[in-house]
């Protein structure tokens, strides 16, 4: 097995045992990867650091609301081609040059195998994922105007991201190696937090992670705050010069950590019935 | 290399360990399973296997829970588990030696100073301290930065940051993080709203109104470039819905439920019409508009009313006397004297709807020897889960697909 190239992760970039599993096992078993975990945790710097560690380039696709199936293969300039065709401007009838080859037509056809990001495909139509299940499995499509077939040259590593809330369908999930990112345990979110505001007051930190972690634990939230709200609430106290918080019903900038209404009314709840009991 | 090597037993016993705790595995994941420990990804070592099966047999973070538990069941406590195990691991032992290429200068002299009898003994020494598995969490087979085998050849490279610690898979799969993302426990109004999605359909009917930019452009092709114009009509949703709600008595526990579902429903906007109604314990001649029993309809009118395609689920517990169910004049406390027994009336529900589907929100091990029993010869029956809720609205859209196929 010494040509499969094995993941270990970067400098730069934090794994664990996990991690490195599924990597590899997609590596091995050149199925692709579907990373999923609540927003914040490092989905998309993953595929950073793997086209990193092996060397390669990395082709990304962001997958919007309204991107189908067909956009990562290849589009069909026929606007440009009618265009041209009235104006005369170059040859018309080479559609050739009116195929404009999409990120996964790219990775298809780069020489050199390259890690192809495929993000955040929960966004697009619940069936989209199904669509690109055939050029995933056999690494080739045809574009259906010139007949031409571009096959993969080098399998390229595909990574794909996904919010932990939404459902993708059964036979795209059964052709993926699975992986789910934990959300950051105590030690690496004070490291995340360093990174963002270096040097930040000991005390503050702790009493800051203590009202975090004990927010996120508590039942009947339907939002739970997550990295970013973190790293935006510490940044306002920093501001405010506060030097301590306390969970309590007076917690400092509540709103920036829970940002509905239901929630902050579950807050309070849970807050005022944990005064009651201690009493 | 020598023979192909056989996978061992375990993996299949723990796969269908895996499918009676719900993991949807089959033979899929254990051809990917087994070609993943051919490759060595598992570096001999069960914690190696514990992140290796998950990456490949769990497809959803709703299973992870449940994976964590067959795992724990298949491995921990039982002595004989241990014997059959320690067989197992030490004939992928037997392979590490294959690997050695992979070992630095240092570490091969150190692989090779052991021969294989003594590996063995290190083996189960370790093994019964793996036991106690509350003193010597970092001790693991495989994990142990002394052994030849695991993970030694990589701690050489020196980047393991903040490595997975020294939990081994075992306590991490005691610790059940994942707890809360099983998709048999929570359902939130997302997730509702996410679930009757499915039930979306379109059509195009009406008018021309909406410009069909592709086969304007086409047509304008063909028609040597000279504008040609096609309109369409617009696409619109085409899913009626009636939604039958259970509320009161034994439903009381799950009121908060039941209103994220009907805000859930109520703000999809996928549907062309959504009629919601209310009945207590089963429905009789009569359901209610409003939760408090005002507004009465017949149900032989609404039948009436909405023909056979409009899909139908009731969501109830039913879980009532017997006699509620099945006896002429059983219905209880609506002032309904009624003739006809509550299961007439599911039955006549059944038939009139094409689609049809029974959510219930107890949970399923509490189904067995109650009036539950016999509303689900009645009606497909889901439960009110996350997963329960998906297949529920799967199997409404089911018959559309059968349908279309055929024609």
């Amino acid at each position: 097995m010494s040509d499969t190239p094995s993941f270990h992760g970067t400098s730069s970039y934090l794994t664990n045992e996990a991690l490195e599993a599924s990597v590899n096992c997609a590596l091995v078993l050149q199925k692709p990867l579907l990373v999923r975990g609540e927003p914040g945790t490092g989905k998309t710097l993953l595929a950073e650091a793997v086209a990193e560690a092996l060397n390669t380039k990395l082709i990304t696709w962001h997958v919007k609301s309204t991107t189908r199936a067909q956009e990562g293969l290849y589009h069909y300039d026929t606007v440009q081609r009618l265009y041209d065709s009235r104006f005369g401007d170059g040859d018309v009838k080479d559609i050739r040059r009116y195929i404009r080859l999409g990120p996964m037509g790219e990775a298809f056809k780069s020489e050199q195998r390259v890690v192809l990001l495929i993000d955040e495909v929960d966004k697009a139509d619940l069936e989209f994922p199904n669509d690109l299940l055939h050029e995933l499995d056999r690494m080739r499509f045809k574009i259906n105007e010139t007949g031409d077939e571009i096959v993969a040259k080098q399998r390229p590593v595909v990574i794909i991201t996904s919010n932990a809330e939404k459902e993708l369908p059964d036979a795209f999930l059964r052709r993926c190696v699975f992986h789910f990112i934990d959300f950051p345990d105590r030690d690496l979110m004070s490291r995340i937090v360093e990174v963002h505001h270096e040097g930040l007051n000991e005390a503050l930190l702790k009493q800051a992670m203590d009202a975090f972690y004990a927010i996120r634990n508590m039942q009947r939230l339907r939002k739970r705050p997550s990295t970013s709200e973190l790293v935006d609430w510490i940044a306002m106290l920093k501001n405010m010069g506060l030097g301590d918080v306390k969970l309590d019903k007076n917690l400092p900038f509540l709103g920036t950590l829970l940002k509905k209404e239901q929630d902050l009314a579950a807050y309070a709840d849970q807050v005022a019935g944990g005064a009651r009991w201690r009493s | 290399m020598s023979e192909p090597r056989k996978v061992p037993p375990m993996f299949l016993s723990f796969l269908y360990r895996l499918r009676k705790h719900d993991v949807p595995v089959g033979a899929q994941e254990a051809i990917s399973l087994s070609k993943a420990l051919m490759a060595g990804l598992h570096d001999s070592s069960l914690d190696g296997f514990y992140y290796v099966a998950r990456a490949l047999c769990v497809h959803r973070e709703g299973h992870l829970d449940a994976f964590d538990q067959a795992f724990l069941a298949e491995f921990k406590g039982v002595e004989g588990e241990h014997i059959r195990l320690k067989e197992e691991l030490l004939e992928w032992l037997k392979d590490a030696k294959v690997r050695l290429d992979e070992l630095s200068p240092q570490e091969r002299e150190l692989a090779e100073s052991l021969d294989l009898e003594e590996l063995k003994k290190l083996f189960e020494q370790r093994l019964a301290e793996q036991k106690e598995r509350h003193d010597g969490g970092n001790k693991w087979i495989g994990t142990a930065g002394t052994s030849p085998f695991g993970r030694a050849g990589k701690g050489r490279e020196g980047i393991r940051v903040g490595a997975g610690g020294n939990k081994s898979a075992l306590q991490s799969a005691d610790a059940r993080q994942y707890r809360p993302y099983r998709s048999d426990l929570t359902l939130d109004i997302r997730q509702m709203e996410m679930a009757l999605r499915r039930l979306r359909a379109f059509i195009r009917e009406g008018a021309d109104e909406e410009l069909d930019l592709d086969r304007t452009i086409s047509e304008t092709a063909k028609n040597a470039g000279e504008l040609e114009v096609v309109t369409r009509p617009p696409s619109r949703p085409n899913t009626r819905v009636i939604l039958m709600m259970d509320v009161g008595g034994s439903m009381d526990p799950h009121a908060d439920m039941m209103s994220r579902l009907f805000s859930a429903a109520k703000r999809a906007s996928h549907f062309k019409e959504l009629r919601t109604y209310y009945f207590h314990n089963c429905v009789y001649g009569r359901v209610f508009k409003t939760e408090k029993f005002d507004e009465p309809i017949w149900v032989n009118d609404l039948l009436h009313e909405c023909g056979r395609h409009y899909k139908l689920v009731l969501v109830g517990d039913a879980l009532m006397a017997p006699y509620e169910l099945f006896r002429q004049g059983g219905a209880m406390g609506v002032n309904d004297r009624n003739v006809v027994p509550g299961i007439q009336w599911l039955m006549n529900l059944q038939q009139h709807f094409r689609d049809s589907v029974w959510m219930n929100p107890e949970p399923r091990n509490y189904w067995e020897g109650t009036t539950i029993d016999a509303v689900r010869q009645v009606f497909e029956m889901f439960p009110m889960t996350l997963e329960g809720l998906s297949q529920g609205m799967a199997h409404l859209t089911k018959g559309r697909h059968a349908r279309r196929s055929a024609a």
